[in-house]
């Protein structure tokens, strides 16, 4: 019984992704059913979307650079959280955590309100990225956390005594270690930040990124097909760079020899 | 100091550094800000108390304000109770090394476009959805039902799915650390399964519990996706009264002070579900 509850449960779970492939090739132009025909054109229109394009290149831009400085920073955290002892730990690890839990909205309008109404900056891609390395970095801090506690420290304490410096040592022996957790904590904030709506709502001026333009396009029904094709190639991609980073974190648990205990979160 | 004190600061000074900058600073900005008043075009910097009196006594706004916290309310305990059977099966019934896999399949949905998501729910409800295509194709209903979309009930149940994985995902970790011999020991001394699971799984797994109530209530409260998408007039929520207000009725510190009030509410529902725990699981 549990277990009829379960698969129906992942079917519910599941029920609205599988929604997207079937209207992505469906020749009607109205999202509803009944189905029409069968076309790939959707798909093929992609490649006109001029304004989808510019959105898609602001996206990676802010992807990529809010992944590597989040794990920059989460590197630093997450080292500092399982290595050492030092006053106001607690205080501080709790507050660098504190945007997993807040809602979105409160870092958007307080920092649009730090930006606009006390600095007078303009809005750019720049302050999206600030914004995005904040609620990436708890994320990345997650993962490098499970790295690091993973990580036997007799393995660095070993290069030490055989003569190798602090930084050479972090750099031959703990880096490699914690490699596959790096990896997985880039591809996750890359992910989170792709995503992200509201913040980028927020603060982007004129150069919007994907979720923002996907928002613009909702209210028309007209390239709602069109998003359902780019939805459907959206899917595919994340749950590729999922299985990329589940990946590289059982690898990495192996390298270690530690046993697995679960997913990232 | 001793050197390991000076590592740990030294690594945790850049992080710390930032949240300080782009975490507190600007919650102390935005609430000093909502102590402002908009002047027409300018903004008058004496302090004022205006914008609370108004946030907290107009009725449109309070009428908000409940509906957050009832709709939010809601999908938590909803979204706790359908996850804890989930959380529950992959823990006590999968196998060891396929327990992975579970909480990838789990968190998959989670990391698809949320947008899309909230929008794909709008296709299942809708008037032409999936629900009333089934519907009136088995011959159950002659005319599509109304009332799926665009009320609170929608939202609830868009957000429910939305967070499901949110919620399995503590309570999964709770279980997992349960000793299992207890649960034995539970049963030699003469307890049947029903009353094991009440008297001694459900007790040991409430840290977990308690983390995914907090976990999917707090986001919640502040969405806004959700509401804008499939709650239609009557279902809207504070996150979109907030936008309306820095956005399009150019009153960004009255939309401060609903930003303040919210997280104020929050923090101290928060607050209270941890410290009734608390009181909760040293009473049994």
């Amino acid at each position: 019984m549990l277990r009829t509850y379960v698969i129906a449960f992942l079917i519910f779970l599941y029920a609205p992704i599988a929604l997207l492939p079937i209207f992505a090739f469906n020749s009607g132009s109205v999202i509803a059913f009944p189905l029409d025909g069968f076309t790939t054109d959707w798909f093929a229109q992609l490649g006109q979307q001029t304004e989808l394009h510019a959105a898609l290149l602001n996206s990676l831009f802010v992807g990529v650079l809010a992944s590597i400085l989040s794990v920059l920073l989460g590197l630093a955290a997450a080292r500092a959280n399982v290595r050492y002892r030092f006053p106001g730990k607690t205080a501080a690890m709790g507050l660098i955590m504190v945007p997993l839990v807040l809602p979105e909205i409160i870092v958007a309008t307080s920092l649009l309100v730090v930006i606009v109404r006390f600095f007078d900056w303009p809005l750019s891609l720049w302050s999206l990225i600030a914004a995005h390395v904040l609620i990436c970095t708890p994320f990345a801090i997650a993962i490098l956390n499970a790295s690091f506690q993973a990580l036997d420290p007799a393995l660095e304490e070993a290069s030490i005594d055989l003569g190798e410096t602090r930084l050479s040592t972090f750099r031959l022996v703990t880096l490699p270690l914690v490699m596959p957790g790096i990896v997985a904590a880039l591809l996750i904030s890359f992910t989170i930040s792709l995503d992200e709506f509201i913040i980028a709502f927020f603060l982007t001026g004129s150069d919007v990124t994907l979720p923002v333009y996907i928002w613009s396009t909702l209210r028309f029904p007209k390239l709602l097909p069109v998003i359902m094709a780019l939805g459907t190639i959206m899917v595919v991609i994340s749950i590729l760079i999922l299985t990329l980073a589940e990946w590289n974190r059982r690898r990495g648990l192996r390298r270690v020899g530690a046993k697995d205990t679960g997913g990232f979160l | 100091m001793n050197q390991d004190s000076k590592r740990g600061l030294t690594l945790i000074a850049p992080p710390l550094a930032y949240a300080l900058a782009l975490l507190a600073g600007p919650m102390l900005a935005i609430v000093l800000f909502s102590f402002w008043t908009q002047d027409y075009l300018t903004i008058n910097r004496t302090l004022s108390l205006k914008n609370y009196a108004e946030a907290l006594s107009d009725p449109f706004y309070r009428a908000i304000m409940g509906r957050s916290l009832v709709v939010s309310g809601s999908v938590t305990v909803i979204t706790v109770l359908l996850a804890f059977p989930v959380a529950y099966y992959v823990s006590f019934r999968v196998r060891p090394d396929r327990k992975s896999l579970w909480l990838f399949l789990i968190t998959i949905p989670f990391w698809t476009s949320y947008l899309l998501r909230i929008f794909l729910w709008k296709v299942m409800l809708g008037y032409n959805g999936v629900v009333n295509s089934a519907l009136t194709g088995l011959g159950l209903r002659d005319e599509p039902l109304t009332w799926l979309l665009y009320n609170a009930n929608s939202v609830v149940l868009t957000l429910s799915h939305a967070f499901a994985p949110f919620a399995i995902l503590p309570i999964f970790v709770a279980l997992e650390k349960i000793d299992r011999s207890l649960l034995e020991a539970s049963r030699d001394l003469g307890e049947n399964a029903f009353t094991t699971f009440f008297r001694v799984t459900l007790p040991l797994a409430a840290p977990g519990v308690v983390a995914a109530l907090l976990i999917v209530f707090i986001p919640t409260v502040g969405d806004y996706v959700t509401p804008a998408q499939v709650g239609g007039p009557n279902g809207m929520m504070i996150a979109n009264v907030i936008q309306a207000q820095f956005r399009d009725l150019n009153n960004a510190p009255l939309g401060a002070a609903l930003s303040v009030v919210a997280m104020l509410i929050v923090t101290v529902i928060a607050l209270g579900t941890v410290w009734l725990a608390r009181r909760l699981s040293r009473g049994t």
